[in-house]
């Protein structure tokens, strides 16, 4: 079964790892950084479905449980932002210091 | 072609990917990042995953997107001239999403069959082709219904609790 995009798709979806980890390094954003997330978790998604070409649609599947774990963390998530806000009237990651002790 | 076009979604997916984490404003920075993946369902076709690619525009775009935005504007952040964007030395993140990639990069070019041929000196087995029935809906249904039955169960728990959870999280008073 031939998979001339492979190592592009690869590429690629390293590509966007990387830039989902920059993201979440750089940015102080709490809404942003989980944003960083969902890139990462989407370049993993494209990795999986690039490998199913060569080893059968397993890895679609598995795309498929990816993404609904992606759903339940953003709504988590985001409600735990939503705490924070109306905790501290921010969502800016340094002033979420409360369990700094 | 394919190629061509695989290119052309692939530089898309990149620099929105790149614009939503260098962008101040959190709405533009969600509608990029929308962008990245309606490029990536496109790739999805190009690598033959037509299902995948519908729900990625479904779930991803369509649904989780729009909650983001949701509670973007739900908290009304607009762009925030506070934003110390930099917060971590630039150096340091450079130097570590740098490498990240390069490692990627460099792991992408082992396919599979490369790594056999380096390894065992011959190219792989042809991986017995998938039973593919013609049908691209069929083609996922059957594994997610039959081998990966459990798992699939098990999501269907992970979302009751992340309902439970999103619920008693965003609720001001039981």
């Amino acid at each position: 079964m031939p998979a001339p995009l492979l190592g592009p798709a690869l590429a690629l979806s390293g590509v966007l790892f990387s830039l989902g980890v920059a993201g979440v390094l750089l940015r102080r954003n709490a809404i942003i950084l989980f944003m960083c997330v969902e890139l990462m978790l989407n370049a993993v998604n494209l990795a999986l479905v690039a490998f199913a070409q060569l080893h059968g649609t397993a890895g679609h599947v598995m795309v498929l449980l990816v993404m609904t774990v992606a759903a339940a963390e953003a709504a988590v998530g985001l409600a735990i932002i939503l705490a924070i806000f109306r905790h501290t009237q921010s969502v800016d990651l340094d002033n979420i210091n409360l369990l700094h002790g | 072609m394919t190629e061509v076009v695989f290119w052309i979604f692939a530089a898309s997916a990149v620099v929105t990917a790149a614009g939503c984490i260098l962008q101040r404003n959190p709405v533009v920075a969600a509608l990029l990042l929308v962008t990245t993946m309606f490029s990536l369902a496109a790739i999805f076709v190009l690598l033959n995953a037509q299902f995948v690619a519908a729900m990625q525009v479904l779930v991803y775009a369509g649904a989780i997107m729009v909650l983001f935005l949701f509670v973007i504007m739900l908290l009304n952040l607009g762009r925030d001239p506070t934003d110390r964007r930099l917060a971590v030395p630039i150096g340091a993140t450079v130097v570590v999403a740098g490498l990240l990639a390069a490692e990627l990069l460099a792991l992408g070019r082992y396919t599979p069959d490369r790594l056999a041929r380096e390894a065992l000196g011959a190219a792989l087995p042809a991986p017995a082709a998938a039973a593919t029935t013609g049908n691209v809906v069929q083609d996922v249904a059957l594994p997610l219904f039959t081998t990966f039955l459990v798992p699939f169960e098990l999501t269907a728990l992970l979302l009751l609790a992340a309902v439970v959870g999103a619920v008693v999280l965003a609720k001001r008073k039981l």
